[in-house]
């Protein structure tokens, strides 16, 4: 699945990342607590959160996560948007929840990885 | 930055007051490491670890220092700082376990997961913290 797919699957806004929107992601993560997000180390992951601050994109770009969606309509300011640019992350919007738009994407084969042991 | 002969050290101090820019100094190493031509995965590694580490100074001890050592064979991560200190070290390191107030959790953090993370992502980590004195926290990383 590209980047585009997710953009098309969840009728998200793109915000950041035109140019990045044939970029495969092979694993998804969905949560608001960012250190569930570092806890499990994914290549090429897409982030599903409602949480909307600055730490959201530093959080991705430890983990190399190359999307982040935002859900529940949470749109990211100015200071997140820039750091998405320079840390090459693309950023989308959707209005469906987070069940929904985890769902959404699980159906169209995307998957999040090993269970926890 | 000071190199000797086969070593790179880096420094930083954190800034205590603004949850905004913490994670600064780990993205700087990120990038560094990246130059340098480290592993990816080495890099990612490195970074989270000291991440979290980072996030937990501003949340808990108002910030600190971070030394960063390279060396060909590993690189070295000493996290100090002059905060409250941890009481049960051993309690601290419990997934899940966290003292962090509600309104750090509202920002993302205080899932009781940096300690554990911390430990998880690196091959040594020793923790050393004195009540009202502070907390040094010690990460390796081995590159071969």
């Amino acid at each position: 699945m590209t980047i585009g797919d997710i953009k098309e699957t969840l009728g998200a806004k793109l915000i950041v990342g035109e140019e990045w929107m044939s970029r495969e992601v092979h694993t998804a993560c969905g949560s608001d607590m960012m250190s569930d997000v570092l806890a499990f180390m994914k290549d090429q992951s897409v982030l599903l959160t409602g949480l909307c601050n600055l730490q959201v994109i530093r959080t991705a770009e430890m983990m190399d996560i190359v999307c982040i969606v935002f859900v529940r309509g949470k749109m990211p300011d100015g200071a997140m948007i820039e750091m998405a640019k320079q840390k090459e992350i693309a950023l989308l919007s959707t209005g469906h929840r987070m069940f929904s738009a985890c769902g959404m994407l699980y159906e169209k084969g995307l998957r999040g990885g090993a269970p926890y042991r | 930055m000071k190199d000797t002969e086969d070593k790179i050290t880096l420094f930083y101090k954190i800034p205590g007051n603004d949850f905004t820019r913490a994670g600064e100094a780990s993205s700087n190493v990120k990038s560094k490491l990246k130059m340098m031509g480290v592993r990816p995965d080495i890099v990612r590694k490195v970074a989270i670890a000291m991440y979290e580490g980072e996030i937990n100074m501003v949340i808990h001890a108002s910030g600190g220092t971070i030394e960063v050592i390279i060396s060909p064979e590993e690189i070295e991560m000493i996290l100090k700082d002059q905060g409250p200190g941890i009481e049960d070290i051993e309690l601290a390191m419990t997934a899940g376990y966290s003292t962090a107030p509600d309104n750090i959790r509202n920002l993302g953090f205080g899932a009781g997961m940096g300690l554990p993370n911390m430990k998880k992502y690196t091959d040594e980590m020793s923790v050393e913290s004195q009540v009202g004195i502070g907390t040094t926290v010690t990460m390796k990383v081995k590159i071969i």
